[in-house]
């Protein structure tokens, strides 16, 4: 049998063998099984919600349960799943690969950051079932609710704050490694697109992580203290907190979108067999978009009571970090011009990523513009315009990589068949579910209702409805990858013809990646 | 046009309908070309590919045109807040206050509301803030939102161009109650406003008679967690409460107390100190929200539950 990292023995044995390794390929699957419980409980979470919501009124749970699921599906889904969502599960395991080198540049603080992730995961978890019960304020913890509430919101803020440590030593670590770490040959210009996405998703890791610690210990402080940073009567601001938050958070949105567009921008070429079309504007608009993400968290507070003229620039440079976006739609699509396209797996999730990620990228044009984003903030226009941007987009590129990785990590295939029939299951129920909330939204249907008047019914049934095909779709999509992993048949070393370093060395690879270093002469995406 | 309910629904409809006209020209044009090429460019059809690095002029004219478009659409966007936040000097102002989980109209002259009354076709500003978290005000029919911020004051107008009744919702989570926290906008006849506008001025003009214990208990939010009927509800039931032994959490630790007008009055000043058993902590502190002579009134309306105590089961 031909020796890889799974059959190496190492320094430990057992479960140790993967909590204690300093090996990216161990860690990144670490990750990715964390990650995928949280998302299946986060998913949980969700179907119940939208089960509550099938009628007005109780359906099955009290007002202040359900406050606490969408609370709890909110920060599982935001700050368990996808913020280390694509570069710590698949960018650990792909990032050394695709640029040539044996691991990361700081592989015990790489495994630190996992350590941190499952401890501040672990917090989080117990907040639920310890002091005053699961925590009730929404991800975004906004004051001065969530000061008062007696809730358990000061662990859970705790946990969030840990996590926050794991996200910004991955940023520092995968930067180093691509400016250290590259394959003789790989200048900046022969990198992988998915390199250029993680290296300025790692910028943003590292400068706008550590505002979100500042602003949860502050929260701390307020509710151990009372210091008052947030209170009037202390000659504080609530408002402070909702800029604070969103410091952080507005650029964490592109955290978790730009490792997508990357896994976009690798797939297409493969399977349209030819060269990326554009490949410096989709490296520079990743760069764009990670630097102009900075300056626009003012749109997410156009009703805060912020002064009018912040609110005009704001909306301006919202309106400007949308090209960038833009820009990377066209040349994918220009990609596929005159290709020799095969429709496989990771294909049509691409294809569906980009028709929903524009879907989500264009309503938030109606966000963006002042005058209708008065109308629809706080609704259930949102609610579809987060979930077409985050789940339409980066879940649905997540699963094409997963797709298109699996056979590099696992080895094996998985069943075409299965994986097809689950792409279109998940593009109907998504679609099914998300599309009312739209309309429920432009109808004036506030988020996070617990009740709601009887007139918005209808298209809350056809939303519940749309949650059960989503998750069949998504169980069939998970069973069948891991069925796969011991059923399906031997993938070989390069199974899609890709053309970058990862499909160079064997299936799985061996411990330090390569047998010897690649020499890179060419471009990433080079056929012949 | 679109059919508007004030003068700013068409104005925002409008900016909508442009948005949406250039976003479906966007995602067809989008979507179309990739599925032809997916279809046209298939590798069964199309076996070898053409290696296409790139086309600097194309670059220039999808990066130029979209750049162009955002503008234009964040042109039509500002001019129409613009206007949106223009208040005319005429304009009948009415200052709100929200709180959990109520909301408070409170007219120039005194009178005061739990549902906003106005006149048609007459300019209104609302000046809004909140006695305690977050909240938002909107009125999805008027078009018009803004948030309920602690210690400011924000303010929206609009001009009601058609009478009727109509949802006003609260937009910013604040708790428990806030799905509950709906009330409704009554756009009047000139006429009918300034009857009930005369009338009530007169009833609730300070000083002619203390605060009402029943009304403050429906309008400050008491009944969206307390019933007087005996069902338990987020909160325990009110009903014959006074003079009632109960036991409570006291800083984790259970004890019996009987319900006495001092503990009355702690439970509304400072809920968190005697959790009755089985209830969550999450009651807001009234300090500072109600007056004394609110408070005074209150206790005194919940010692009149107590006549029907031996209907209670315990």
């Amino acid at each position: 049998m031909e020796t890889n990292f799974y059959n190496t023995p190492g320094k430990h044995k057992g479960i140790l063998a993967w909590v204690l390794s300093t090996d990216h390929k161990r860690i990144g699957l670490l990750y990715l099984s964390c990650m995928t419980a949280f998302f299946l409980t986060g998913m949980t979470l969700g179907l119940l919600m939208r089960l509550e919501l099938i009628a007005p009124g109780r359906t099955l749970m009290a007002a202040s349960t359900y406050n606490a699921l969408f609370t709890l599906h909110g920060v599982i889904m935001i700050f368990l799943f996808i913020i280390p969502g694509i570069p710590a599960a698949l960018g650990n395991f792909m990032l050394p690969l695709q640029i040539g080198a044996q691991d990361v540049s700081f592989p015990r603080l790489n495994l630190m950051s996992w350590w941190f992730y499952i401890i501040g995961a672990a917090v989080a978890i117990t907040s639920l079932f310890t002091g005053g019960g699961a925590p009730d304020t929404g991800w975004t913890f906004y004051v001065p609710y969530s000061i008062r509430t007696g809730t358990n919101v000061s662990l859970a803020v705790f946990g969030v704050f840990l996590m926050g440590i794991s996200s910004t030593l991955t940023g520092l670590n995968f930067v180093t490694t691509i400016h250290r770490l590259r394959a003789p040959g790989m200048s900046w210009f022969r990198m992988p697109l998915f390199v250029w996405s993680i290296y300025a998703t790692g910028w943003v890791q590292l400068l706008a992580t550590p505002v979100i610690a500042i602003t949860l210990l502050m929260l701390m402080a307020e509710r151990f203290f009372g210091i008052g940073f947030f209170d009037p009567a202390k000659g504080g601001d609530p408002i402070l907190f909702e800029h604070l938050f969103w410091i952080y958070s507005h650029p964490a949105v592109y955290i978790m979108i730009l490792p997508a567009m990357g896994a976009v921008s690798e797939i297409i070429p493969v399977f349209a067999r030819r060269t990326i079309f554009g490949y410096k504007a989709i490296a520079f608009s990743s760069l764009g978009i990670a630097l102009f993400g900075y300056l626009v968290w003012g749109h997410h507070m156009f009703t805060s009571g912020m002064s009018d003229e912040a609110r005009m620039i704001f909306s301006l440079l919202t309106f400007l970090v949308a090209v960038p976006s833009g820009i990377k739609v066209f040349n994918w699509v220009a990609s596929l011009y005159k290709g020799s396209i095969r429709l496989d797996t990771p294909f049509l999730y691409i294809m569906a990523f980009i028709f929903l990620f524009s879907i989500g990228g264009l309503t938030g044009l109606v966000q963006g513009a002042l005058a209708t984003n008065v109308h629809v903030h706080g609704t259930y226009f949102i609610v579809a315009h987060f979930h077409y941007v985050m789940f339409g987009g980066t879940v649905f590129a997540f699963i094409a990589a997963l797709h298109y990785w699996f056979p590099k990590m696992s080895g094996r295939m998985y069943h075409e068949g299965r994986a097809r029939i689950a792409a279109l299951a998940l593009f109907i129920g998504f679609n099914t579910l998300y599309f009312p909330m739209f309309v429920l939204g432009w109808q004036g249907m506030p988020r996070r209702y617990y009740d709601y008047l009887p007139h918005y019914q209808p298209l809350h049934v056809v939303s519940t409805v749309g949650s059960w095909i989503l998750a069949t779709g998504i169980l069939l999509m998970l069973y069948n990858l891991f069925r796969s992993l011991r059923t399906g048949e031997k993938a070989g070393d390069n199974p899609w013809g890709g053309t970058t370093l990862e499909w160079k060395t064997s299936s799985p690879p061996p411990v330090e990646n390569f047998e010897k270093i690649p020499e890179v002469t060419t471009g990433p995406y080079h056929y012949q | 046009m679109v059919h508007g309910w004030t003068n700013l629904s068409s104005s925002v409809d409008s900016v909508f309908l442009f948005i949406m006209g250039i976003s479906l020209v966007l995602l067809v044009g989008v979507t179309g070309a990739m599925v032809y090429f997916a279809v046209r460019y298939r590798r069964s059809r199309h076996p070898r590919a053409e290696n296409i690095e790139g086309n600097l002029p194309l670059e220039i004219v999808w990066t130029v045109v979209p750049t162009l478009l955002v503008l234009a659409i964040f042109w039509v966007g500002w001019k129409s807040f613009v206007y949106m936040r223009t208040v005319p000097q005429d304009a009948m102002l009415v200052k709100v206050t929200a709180r959990m989980w109520s909301w408070h109209f409170t007219y120039e002259n005194g009178a005061t509301s739990e549902v906003l009354k106005i006149p048609v076709n007459r300019p209104v500003k609302l000046a809004i803030t909140s006695a305690d978290v977050l909240h938002s005000l909107s009125i999805p029919a008027f078009r018009v939102k803004e948030d309920a911020v602690p210690g400011r004051e924000n303010y929206l107008w609009f001009q009601p161009e058609v009478t009727g009744s109509y949802d006003l919702f609260c937009t910013e989570y604040c708790g428990m109650g806030h799905s509950a926290m709906i009330t409704k906008v009554e756009v009047m006849a000139e006429k009918d406003f300034n009857a009930w506008y005369l009338e009530a001025t007169g009833k609730s003009a300070p000083g002619k008679a203390g605060p009402d214990g029943a009304k403050l208990f429906a309008e400050k939010g008491c009944s969206a967690c307390h019933s007087i009927d005996g069902s338990p509800k987020v909160g325990p039931t009110l009903k014959g409460v006074f003079g009632h032994r109960m036991t409570v959490l006291t800083n984790g630790k259970e004890r019996e107390i009987t319900a006495d007008e001092a503990y009355l009055r702690r439970s509304l000043l400072d809920p968190a100190a005697d959790v009755v058993k089985g209830f969550p902590p999450i009651m807001p502190s009234q300090k500072g929200v109600l007056t004394d002579a609110e408070i005074d009134a209150l206790v005194e309306y919940l010692k009149t539950l107590r006549e029907h105590e031996h209907e209670r089961e315990h």
